[in-house]
C-alpha cells in the first residue's frame, strides 16, 4: 500500500529554520490537506515529502521505504509532485508534457517504450485532456495547462501525489473540478494525495483529512470539522473570518471590518 | 513526418551548399576540373580543392554543427532561446585555451584538446557565478557571460602580445580569432570530426534528461532528474563541442543561438529532434556564411564571425525584447 510518513521533520533554507519537528502521514486512498497562513512551512514541507529539500531532522519513509535511502529517480516513481504552473518559452506539445511524467523510467538511451506511451495515453484519459494531447502547452489555457501538468505526475505512477495549491489562478470552476478528479484518483486508485491548499472551504469540501500548519509546527491533525473550527481559525489565522457549519460542514466566510464594528455596537 | 520530411530538406540542402562552397573561390575553377579534382587529378586545381577548398568547408560544417548542437542544449537546461556558447563565456574561454597552446608550442592537435579545456574552465566558472544569487537565471548567466568574454579577451590579447611565436602571426592569428576559418590542416579536422562526434553522441542522449527541465530545476528533480550530475554532463558536452569549434574557427558568434530558436517554431521543442535537425542546419548557416565571407569582398577575406556577428546580434536583441519577461 502506498504511503507517505514524515516524522520529527526539521528543515529550512541557509540561517532560516522553517519546519520545527514535524509530523505527517497520508495513506492510501487519502487526500490530506495542508492548510495554514503564508509562510507556516506548508511549501517547504511538500518539498521535504518530495525529496527536494534536505532534512536536519526526522525521517521521511515512503512505501515503507526509508527516502535517505533512494536516489532521485527512485524517489521519482515512488512519489509525484504537481509543481505550481510556470510558464515555458518553449513549444512543448501537451502529451510530450505528460510524457515528461516517465523520465525516472528512461530506458539507457532515454527513449519511451510500448508501456510508456500507454501510461501517458491513460493519464491524459484520467484528467480528460485527450483531446488536448497535440495543442502546444504555451497556448493552451491556464486550467488546461494546471490539467497537462496534473497528468504528468498521474503518468509517473506514484503511488504519493503531492500537489502545491494545485487551485492557484483557476476559476472556481476549475478548482472544483481539479479538486474532484484527484479525490476520485485518490479513493480508486489508492493513492496517498497531500495538497496544499489555501481556499480552507475547498479544504473542507474535498479533503478526508486536514492537517493545519502555523509556525513550522502542527497545530492540529484530523477530520475537516476537528480542525477548521472557529477558534482554531481565530488563533492562526487572526480575526475577520467567520466559520460557519452548513451541511455538516465548516465553511469560513471572510468579513469587512465595518461588519465587526456594527456586530460589536449591535453588542 | 514532418520531422522526416525537414530532415531530408535539411540533408539536400547541406550537399547544395557544400557544393557551392568547394565550387566557389578565390581562383575561378570549372565544375569538371572540381570534379576531376575531387577524384584525385594532379595538379594546381587539385590542390586547391582537396587541401583548401574541401577542407574549409568540411571544417565550416563542423563548426556550425558542433556549435548549434551547444546552444541547443544549453537554451533547453536554462528554459531560454538567450544561450548559446559565444554568449555565456565558453567560446571566449575556449579561445583562451587554444592561443596558450599555440603560444606554448604543443602540437597543433593538440589544440582541440586545449580548447576543450578554456571552455570547461570558463562554463563551470559562469556556472558558478550565474549560481551566486542561489538560483540561475538567463540574466545572471550572459551577465558572468560577459565579464568573462572581456576577461578571457584580454588575457588572450596579452599572450598574444608577448608571445614571440604568435606576434609574427598576429594577423593571420586575430584573423582566426574572429572567426576565420583559415588554419585547416586534415589531421587538426580530423581530431576535431572525432570530438565533435562524442559531443553529438553525449548531447542526444542527454536531450530526453533536458526535456524535463521545461518546467525548471525543481520539476526536472521531482521528475528524478539528478541536478547535479545532468548539470555537469550538460555542460562538460558543451564544452565539448565548443572547444572543437573554437578550435577550427575561433569565435563564430550566434550561430549556436539561431539555429535550434528557428528550428524549434518547425519542429517543436523536443530535444532529441531539435538537436538532430540542428546539426545539418548550424552546419548549413556556417557553410554559407564562409562562402560569403570569402567572396563578399573578394580577393579580400573577411571572417566568418563578422558575417555571423552581422546576421545574429539584431536576431539576439529582437529575442532579449521579446522574452523580457521571463529572463529573470
Amino acid at each position: 500500500m502506498s504511503s507517505v510518513v514524515a516524522l520529527g521533520i526539521r528543515a529550512g533554507y541557509r540561517d532560516r529554520e522553517v519546519l520545527r519537528g514535524v509530523d505527517l502521514v497520508a495513506d492510501a486512498g487519502e487526500l490530506v490537506a495542508l492548510i495554514g497562513p503564508n509562510g507556516a512551512g506548508k511549501s517547504t514541507l511538500l518539498r521535504v515529502l518530495g525529496g527536494l529539500l534536505p532534512l536536519t531532522a526526522g525521517s521521511v519513509t515512503i512505501d515503507g521505504i526509508d527516502a535517505a535511502a533512494l536516489d532521485r529517480r527512485a524517489i521519482a516513481r515512488h512519489i509525484a509532485v504537481v509543481p505550481q504552473v510556470f510558464e515555458t518559452l518553449f513549444p512543448f506539445t501537451v502529451r510530450e508534457i505528460v510524457a515528461l511524467g516517465r523520465t525516472s523510467r528512461l530506458g539507457p538511451l532515454g527513449t519511451l517504450g510500448s508501456e510508456d506511451a500507454r501510461a501517458v495515453a491513460r493519464a491524459l484519459g484520467d484528467i480528460g485532456a485527450t483531446d488536448l494531447a497535440e495543442r502546444r502547452i504555451d497556448r493552451v489555457s491556464g486550467g488546461e495547462r494546471q490539467r497537462a501538468v496534473l497528468a504528468m505526475a498521474l503518468a509517473q505512477e506514484a503511488g504519493v501525489l503531492l500537489l502545491d495549491e494545485p487551485t492557484a489562478h483557476l476559476d472556481p470552476a476549475h478548482q472544483r473540478a481539479t479538486l474532484e478528479r484527484v479525490a476520485t484518483l485518490a479513493r480508486t486508485r489508492g493513492i496517498a494525495v497531500v495538497a496544499v491548499l489555501h481556499d480552507l472551504n475547498l479544504a473542507a469540501a474535498f479533503a478526508s483529512r486536514v492537517v493545519l500548519l502555523a509556525d513550522g509546527a502542527v497545530v492540529r491533525d484530523g477530520d475537516v470539522s476537528h480542525v477548521i473550527t472557529p477558534e482554531l481559525v481565530a488563533q492562526v489565522f487572526g480575526p475577520g473570518l467567520r466559520v460557519i457549519a452548513h451541511d455538516g460542514r465548516p465553511f469560513v466566510i471572510p468579513e469587512p471590518a465595518t461588519l465587526l464594528e456594527r456586530r460589536a455596537r449591535a453588542g | 513526418m514532418r520531422t522526416v520530411t525537414v530532415l531530408a530538406l535539411l540533408a539536400v540542402a547541406l550537399l547544395v551548399s557544400a557544393a557551392a562552397g568547394i565550387l566557389v573561390g578565390a581562383v575561378p575553377i570549372a565544375p569538371g576540373d572540381v570534379l576531376s579534382a575531387l577524384l584525385g587529378a594532379d595538379n594546381t586545381s587539385g590542390t586547391i580543392i582537396r587541401e583548401l577548398r574541401l577542407p574549409r568547408v568540411l571544417g565550416a560544417a563542423l563548426v556550425g554543427g558542433a556549435l548549434a548542437a551547444a546552444g541547443a542544449l544549453l537554451q533547453g537546461m536554462l528554459r531560454n532561446p538567450l544561450a548559446d556558447p559565444f554568449v555565456t563565456g565558453t567560446s571566449a574561454g575556449a579561445s583562451l585555451g587554444a592561443v596558450l597552446a599555440v603560444a606554448l608550442g604543443f602540437e597543433p592537435v593538440l589544440v582541440p584538446l586545449a580548447a576543450f579545456v578554456g571552455a570547461t574552465v570558463s562554463i563551470a566558472l559562469v556556472w558558478r557565478l550565474a549560481r551566486l544569487g542561489g538560483r540561475t537565471t538567463v540574466l545572471t548567466v550572459l551577465l558572468a557571460g560577459v565579464v568573462l568574454t572581456s576577461f578571457a579577451g584580454a588575457l588572450v590579447t596579452l599572450v598574444l602580445v608577448s608571445s614571440d611565436r604568435l606576434a609574427l602571426r598576429l594577423r593571420a592569428v586575430l584573423g582566426w580569432l574572429q572567426g576565420g576559418i583559415s588554419v585547416i590542416s586534415w589531421s587538426e579536422l580530423a581530431v576535431a570530426a572525432v570530438v565533435v562526434a562524442v559531443g553529438v553522441i553525449g548531447a542526444l542522449l542527454l536531450a530526453p534528461r533536458i526535456d524535463a527541465y521545461a518546467f525548471g530545476e525543481e520539476t526536472a528533480a521531482a521528475l528524478g532528474i539528478d541536478l547535479d550530475r545532468t548539470t555537469a554532463a550538460v555542460l562538460a558536452t558543451t564544452a565539448l563541442l565548443t572547444g572543437a569549434a573554437v578550435a577550427i574557427a575561433g569565435l563564430v558568434g550566434f550561430v549556436g543561438l539561431v539555429i535550434p530558436h528557428a528550428l524549434r517554431f518547425v519542429l517543436g521543442a523536443t530535444h532529441r529532434r531539435l538537436i538532430v535537425a540542428s546539426i545539418p542546419a548550424g552546419a548549413i548557416a556556417l557553410v554559407l556564411a564562409d562562402l560569403g565571407a570569402r567572396t563578399a569582398l573578394a580577393p579580400a577575406e573577411l571572417p566568418v564571425g563578422v558575417i555571423t556577428g552581422l546576421v545574429g546580434a539584431p536576431f539576439f536583441l529582437a529575442l532579449l525584447v521579446r522574452s523580457r519577461r521571463v529572463i529573470v
